[in-house]
């Protein structure tokens, strides 16, 4: 348990992503099984007890401290774990700190009404740092940034380049706590372990926005166009072991779309764009959030906010990896397959026909569907490629110019706003001076959003804050807006060097992780083809 | 036996004793001042006539200037007695930075002490904290709460260290204040057996000859201003708290912010500063430290200085003893 209270203290303060997987990967390799495979399912999020909830801390805290002390204490410290974990009364005990396995393996098998006796005992053997620890995992808010797909990479990173995150990735959803076979495989003590039957996710193909220079050089006859649907990348998977559905993170989604899984019959791996389609017509994504991030979904929910899946490719056709044939081959299969299986809840996604560039962007422009976000320009010829491979497929959304930025900083409003986080400093990447990515501001936006996303907002940034300036509060770099705008023009007065014209938030983007928002360049480039007026 | 509240009194221009006719730790110039330490919030510029211990002297000679740090200087060695008017004064040590003081008043059999800053724990560059008994004990409450735990400093030290040596090719910069903790984190590396040099920024540098002067080995320092990036790849760097994320440390690789504090051990002060690796070292008393002294010294009342006297005062009170908050204005400004 030390070393675990010691790796959550230092990535909860370490911004640098090569720094946490620094700090991850030291812990995998001087643990032992099965605490670091425990300590891995924490990280991830794969973790939670329910018979333990903040309401034990509170009575733990009443038995033990003076509720003066302990209010003033909470109310400078500001976190209920936190105050309990340093101001526990230390009293020398003969034992030592419990293991993080046998923390993890009581929690979840005592009762309830055993658990404080339980819990006591081990703040009592413990350190402030590993309370701390004990406290933030029993109420499940560890809270490191530190995502899924990190960790995975940290794993990865113990093989010295042998075992890719991709390659972890393929296998991860085969494997369960504590991941003692998988530690076994990245350290070659053992092969790599065989998801056999088990339905895990395959690392998506991901596409570039597509600017002026790229757009320039593309051969008409090489490329296929679909339109690009405004819902959620997901991968159905299904195999003799079950049926998945997966969203782009790798995260499993399956118990909040029920009705997917349902209608999945079939053997294979499939990619798609899902989406709230009421009557053939596919519904604002304001609609598909209401379903987002849910655990598990009501009747209602069902009925008002029914979804489809429109599929555009195939991974796996039965038990057979069709990814690298080209994408004509591909799609000829899916094609066919549909043709044949005609799937519930799932239709395919269009491929339109053009003759020229030019006539691919007239239809772009005139393509003013609320749930169209333009073009994806996939080559004939491309296999399925995981990750962002150059070249083979382009995303062209269509006007206004939008971005994906990072939350950084939230003020409160003011009038009606005035209780409310409602201005909003996004910001791009960039590589710094040190070559590690930053976050650089681009701008400010404050409208755009409806009062359910801001109220939204408004709890994430309170939950979420790690600093305070004023009125203005600091957030875990952590939530990705789409930010739309109608022009990009250089500014010598903003530390990024550009300026937004009329900023405004588009959507929430809860699903995107923060190290695949847009970079500084991306944007840079777009006000290189602006009319550049009031440089 | 009278009350030191009829003859320790506090004034707009600080603690007053009127039988000696001189001021503590005034916090503007007065004709004579008694002064605990130097730190900046204690010792203030212009007096004519200063009492302290040597050190103290030396050191406020180093940041205020020859002409600033009184225009006469009176030393008092430990637990030596002076009569200063109608009172008996004396220092004995209070483990707070090298030199730092508490004031022992006593007239008419009826005794005060002002501790100043002070703490408990070990420091290799300044003798510890002398419990004196008293009718009034003056003290600070600067993380007077039960949340305020100071781990062992060494322990602190260690995990300096170790991130040292999981990250090489950086520079950690540690920021800490100029006078007292920077010296104490040379001292406690040197225990732990680092024995490169290390860096200082420009702003310890003086104040760190002056401890060796003082007779306080700190091993090989070297200024991080000259040095070039090469050199500083795995050091470690000493700069004030203001320098660690500003434009300064541009100069160092890739450097891992360090903060050594008192504060730190709440993670939202860390978060804040932007710290990567927050270490708790502090020269001020923790709570339990606090609550053993007041203990200790078995004053029956005690007067609080500044920092979070409502909980001190509370939970003295539940132990039989009387707590009056003095609210001093402009101590607790400089250091942690």
């Amino acid at each position: 348990m030390i070393a675990f209270a010691n790796l959550l203290e230092r990535l909860v303060f370490t911004p640098g992503r090569n720094a946490k997987i620094a700090l991850l990967r030291r812990y995998f390799a001087t643990q032992p099984d099965p605490d670091r495979g425990i300590g891995l399912a924490a990280v991830t999020g794969a973790l939670s007890f329910a018979a333990a909830k903040p309401g034990l801390i509170r009575e733990l805290a009443a038995t033990r401290t003076d509720p003066e002390l302990f209010a003033w204490s909470y109310d400078y410290v500001g976190d209920l774990a936190e105050t309990v974990a340093l101001m526990w009364p230390e009293r020398p005990v003969n034992a030592p700190p419990p293991r993080l396995a046998d923390v993890v393996a009581t929690l979840a098998t005592e009762h309830k009404s055993d658990l404080p006796g339980i819990v006591a005992g081990w703040l009592d053997a413990s350190d402030a740092s590993v309370r701390l620890a004990l406290l933030k995992l029993i109420t499940g808010g560890l809270r490191v940034g530190v995502s899924a797909r990190l960790a995975k990479v940290a794993v990865a990173d113990l093989s010295e380049g042998r075992v890719r995150p991709d390659d972890v990735e393929e296998v991860w959803h085969g494997l369960a706590p504590p991941y003692a076979e998988l530690f076994a495989w990245v350290e070659g003590r053992a092969p790599r372990p065989d998801p056999a039957q088990a339905p895990v996710f395959r690392p998506p193909m991901l596409a570039h926005p597509l600017e002026q220079a790229d757009f320039a050089a593309l051969d008409a006859a090489d490329w296929r166009a679909e339109w690009k649907w405004d819902g959620i990348r997901v991968q159905l998977v299904a195999t003799d072991g079950g049926a998945r559905l997966y969203s782009r993170g790798a995260d499993d989604i399956s118990a909040a779309f029920p009705e997917i899984v349902q209608a999945i019959r079939f053997r294979g791996v499939l990619d798609g764009e899902l989406l709230v389609v009421r009557d053939g017509v596919v519904a604002p994504f304001s609609d598909l959030q209401q379903r987002l991030n849910r655990k598990s979904v009501g009747a209602r929910m069902l009925r008002e906010f029914p979804v489809a899946v429109r599929l555009y490719d195939m991974l796996f056709e039965g038990a057979q990896d069709v990814r690298q044939l080209p994408f004509d081959a591909r799609r000829a299969r899916l094609e066919a397959w549909y043709a044949a299986a005609r799937p519930a809840r799932m239709d395919l996604s269009e491929l339109i026909a053009f003759d020229s560039l030019e006539h691919l962007a007239a239809l772009r422009d005139g393509a003013r569907a609320a749930a169209i976000e333009g073009l994806m320009l996939k080559r004939a010829d491309a296999p399925y490629v995981p990750g962002r491979p150059k070249g083979l497929w382009w995303k062209w959304k269509r006007e206004p110019l939008t971005i994906d930025a990072v939350l950084m900083y939230a003020q409160r409003g003011h009038g009606k706003r005035g209780s409310f986080y409602s201005d909003y400093t996004f910001g791009l990447w960039r590589t710094g001076e040190h070559g590690a990515d930053e976050l650089v501001p681009v701008g400010k936006a404050y409208f755009g959003f409806t009062d359910a996303e801001l109220a939204h907002l408004d709890r994430w940034v309170r939950n979420h804050t790690v600093a305070r300036f004023g009125p203005v509060r600091e957030v875990e770099k952590a939530f990705v807006l789409e930010v739309a705008f109608d022009a990009a023009q250089r500014s010598a007065r903003h530390k990024s060097g550009v300026a937004l014209r009329f900023p405004r938030i588009a959507r929430l983007r809860p699903d995107k992780p923060a190290a695949e928002a847009d970079r500084l360049e991306t944007l840079m480039r777009l006000v290189e083809n602006a009319p550049t007026t009031n440089a | 036996m009278p009350h030191p509240e009829t003859w320790l009194k506090v004034t707009s221009a600080g603690l007053f004793c009127e039988p000696g006719g001189f001021f503590v730790d005034p916090p503007r110039a007065v004709d004579r001042a008694v002064v605990t330490h130097a730190h900046s919030d204690h010792a203030r510029p212009g007096h004519r006539a200063v009492l302290a211990s040597p050190e103290t002297l030396a050191l406020m000679r180093t940041r205020l200037g020859e002409g600033q740090a009184g225009l006469s200087q009176q030393p008092l060695g430990w637990g030596e007695r002076l009569r200063v008017g109608e009172v008996d004064v004396w220092l004995e040590p209070a483990g707070h930075v090298l030199g730092s003081a508490q004031v022992a008043m006593e007239w008419r059999g009826s005794r005060a002490v002002v501790s100043g800053d002070y703490k408990r724990a070990a420091d290799p560059t300044t003798p510890g904290f002398v419990p004196i008994p008293c009718d009034v004990f003056v003290t600070e409450a600067t993380f007077a709460l039960p949340v305020f735990r100071h781990p062992r400093p060494e322990a602190e030290i260690a995990r300096l260290l170790e991130s040292v040596d999981l990250f090489p090719e950086r520079t950690h910069v540690v920021g800490c204040y100029s006078l007292g903790k920077c010296q104490r984190l040379v001292a406690l590396l040197r225990q732990a057996g680092w024995e490169r040099p290390i860096y200082l920024h420009g702003a310890h540098v003086a104040l760190c000859e002056t401890y060796a002067a003082l007779g306080v080995d700190l091993g090989e320092l070297r200024p991080a201003t000259v040095a070039g990036k090469a050199a500083l790849v795995g050091a470690i760097v000493l700069a004030p708290p203001s320098a660690i994320a500003d434009r300064w440390a541009r100069r160092l690789a890739e450097p891992v912010v360090c903060s050594a504090s008192g504060w730190m051990r709440v993670r939202q002060r860390a978060k804040q500063g932007g710290i990567e690796l927050p270490l708790v070292i502090s020269d001020h008393a923790d709570w339990d430290e606090l609550n053993a002294t007041l203990d200790e010294v078995g004053a029956p009342e005690v007067w609080v200085t500044h920092g979070r006297e409502e909980a001190l005062i509370h939970a003295a009170g539940q132990r039989g003893i009387r707590g009056r908050a003095l609210r001093l204005l402009g101590y607790g400004d400089e250091e942690a």
